[in-house]
């Protein structure tokens, strides 16, 4: 019988990746160079995973959607770190909790910050379902930390090319090298000194370039918006950006 | 000439000054002033960050950016294939991190020569470099310790040179996502490398750890915008800090990338 972690992980690898396998996602993404051009999607009723509906929170577009966008995803890690840094799972080394905590904080910043810069046009406070995820495990809570962080890391690398203003693209360059730099910090936790840290699952072994998705590209899987939304009470939609 | 002779008094006194120590490079080597480093920089290559190289590229500023990232990624890329092929430097432990970073500087570099050429500029050519920067790292590729300390400085530096020049390659679609791509790459091997060394994989105030100040100049900034970021948030100041990863200009990064390149 499977526990909460294996299905959790099983949950993430159909929703991340399927339904190509791994090889043929990296093979994929690859060919598109992180260069995907995708026209404005329109609402859609049933994207698999509540990507859009008549009930969820739309972001917004052009740049306020985009950081409206993030704003989401850094409330998501933000509420996520507190869940974990408020009983660790049972055997965390005083390394691992450093890491932990230290992450927490980032986000708890990453996310107030959005909200300061947003000011009334930010979207509301979500509510969370982390019912997927079992706290008292490590390989659940680093499994979903990393699978938060390189969907972080690819959302804002995806997302870099429709910012209008330079100012707002300078910020998420401020933010992303560090969501890349706590996904190789987990992937180091998880299988250290290894080349995980930047592995080739998700960084392409014959570009060296990181997979970058826009909030609705369902290339390789269910979008960004549509993942998140896995972990959300309150849904959200991207209706109005790529 | 004006550029030599600038080269030849700033350099004979500050960097082959026969009692110029390890310890004052550590300190101050790298950032010892923009002036020595611009004019440290083989002029060939200073053409081609110019543009003057590029007969009719279609966006000058764009190539000149490519190029100064491409500088960078010959300088890893040739840094760890030389310490990937130094018998006995790189530990068992260690050689799967270091050759997964090897892959990506060298992959970084294909991928930028070709997207210079798919916009008719011109890729610079591979400069040669001294890791020893004029003797200042003279056990680079004989002490590990010493070896780790400068791919930190590589990575960290790296990772602020391509934030700092996202901002000029906005609207450039895929161009600016491949470098977007890059650059959180670059983040990634920061962190591990950091963590090797014994460091948080993130960078706390401006804490240079042993590193030329100039590398981590800024990092202790806490104002984004016009936000003072301490006043709309509980997390502590010093993680503010380390949530935000700063950039650097093309005059900062070249100050310090400079003492490397030999011509």
């Amino acid at each position: 019988m499977k526990n909460e972690k294996e299905n959790l992980q099983d949950y993430l690898q159909e929703t991340l990746y399927a339904p190509l396998d791994r090889k043929k996602f990296l093979k994929y993404s690859a060919l598109s160079g992180g260069a995907l051009v995708l026209g404005l999607a329109s609402c859609h009723k049933d994207n698999n995973g509540g990507g859009s509906n008549s009930n969820a929170i739309d972001v917004g577009s052009g740049d306020p959607g985009i950081l409206n966008f993030a704003y989401a995803l850094e409330q998501l890690e933000a509420a996520f770190y507190i869940m974990v840094n408020a009983s660790f799972y049972s055997g965390a080394t005083t390394a691992e909790k450093q890491v932990l905590s230290d992450i927490m904080n980032h986000e708890i910043a990453h996310r107030d910050l959005f909200k300061a810069a947003l000011g009334s046009g930010a979207i509301a406070t979500l509510q969370f379902d982390f019912s997927s995820v079992d706290f008292t495990s490590r390989a659940s809570v680093l499994g979903t930390a990393k699978a938060l962080e390189d969907t972080g890391v690819s959302a804002y690398n995806g997302a870099g090319q429709y910012i209008a203003s330079s100012d707002y693209l300078t910020l998420a360059g401020k933010i992303v090298s560090v969501e890349a730099r706590h996904a190789a910090a987990i992937r180091d936790l998880l299988n250290p000194k290894s080349a995980d840290f930047a592995g080739d699952d998700v960084v392409s072994a014959s570009t060296g370039l990181d997979f970058s998705r826009t909030p609705n590209s369902t290339t390789g899987g269910p979008s960004i918006v549509a993942t998140a939304n896995t972990f959300l009470k309150t849904k959200i939609s991207a209706t109005k950006l790529p | 000439m004006k550029s030599l002779k600038i080269f030849e008094e700033v350099y004979s006194k500050e960097v082959i000054d026969k009692n110029f120590s390890r310890r004052e490079a550590l300190t101050k080597g790298l950032g010892f002033g923009l002036k020595a480093a611009l004019a440290a920089i083989p002029f060939g290559i200073l053409d081609v960050l110019n543009n003057k190289a590029n007969a009719t590229p279609d966006n000058p500023t764009i190539v000149g950016i490519l190029n100064f990232a491409l500088t960078l990624e010959y300088l890893e890329s040739t840094f760890y294939t030389t310490g990937l092929n130094t018998s006995g430097l790189i530990p068992s432990s260690d050689v799967k991190v270091m050759m997964q970073i090897s892959k990506h500087e060298t992959a970084h570099v294909a991928v930028l020569k070709q997207t210079i050429t798919s916009l008719s500029g011109t890729p610079v050519a591979q400069p040669n470099f001294d890791f020893t920067a004029g003797g200042a790292f003279s056990d680079v590729f004989t002490n590990y310790q010493t070896f780790l300390a400068l791919s930190n400085a590589f990575e960290d530096t790296g990772v602020r040179a391509y934030k700092g020049q996202a901002a000029g390659l906005l609207g450039t679609g895929a161009v600016l996502t491949a470098a977007l791509d890059i650059h959180s790459v670059e983040a990634r091997h920061a962190s591990e490398v950091r963590r090797l060394r014994g460091l948080k994989g993130w960078i706390s105030n401006a804490e240079a750890n042993g590193l030329p100040a100039a590398i981590y100049a800024g990092e202790d900034n806490t104002t984004e915008g016009t936000i003072a970021v301490g006043t709309i948030t509980t997390a502590p100041a010093v993680s503010i800090t380390e949530a935000f990863d700063e950039p650097l200009t093309m005059a900062q990064v070249l100050a310090i990338a400079g003492p490397f390149i030999k011509s």
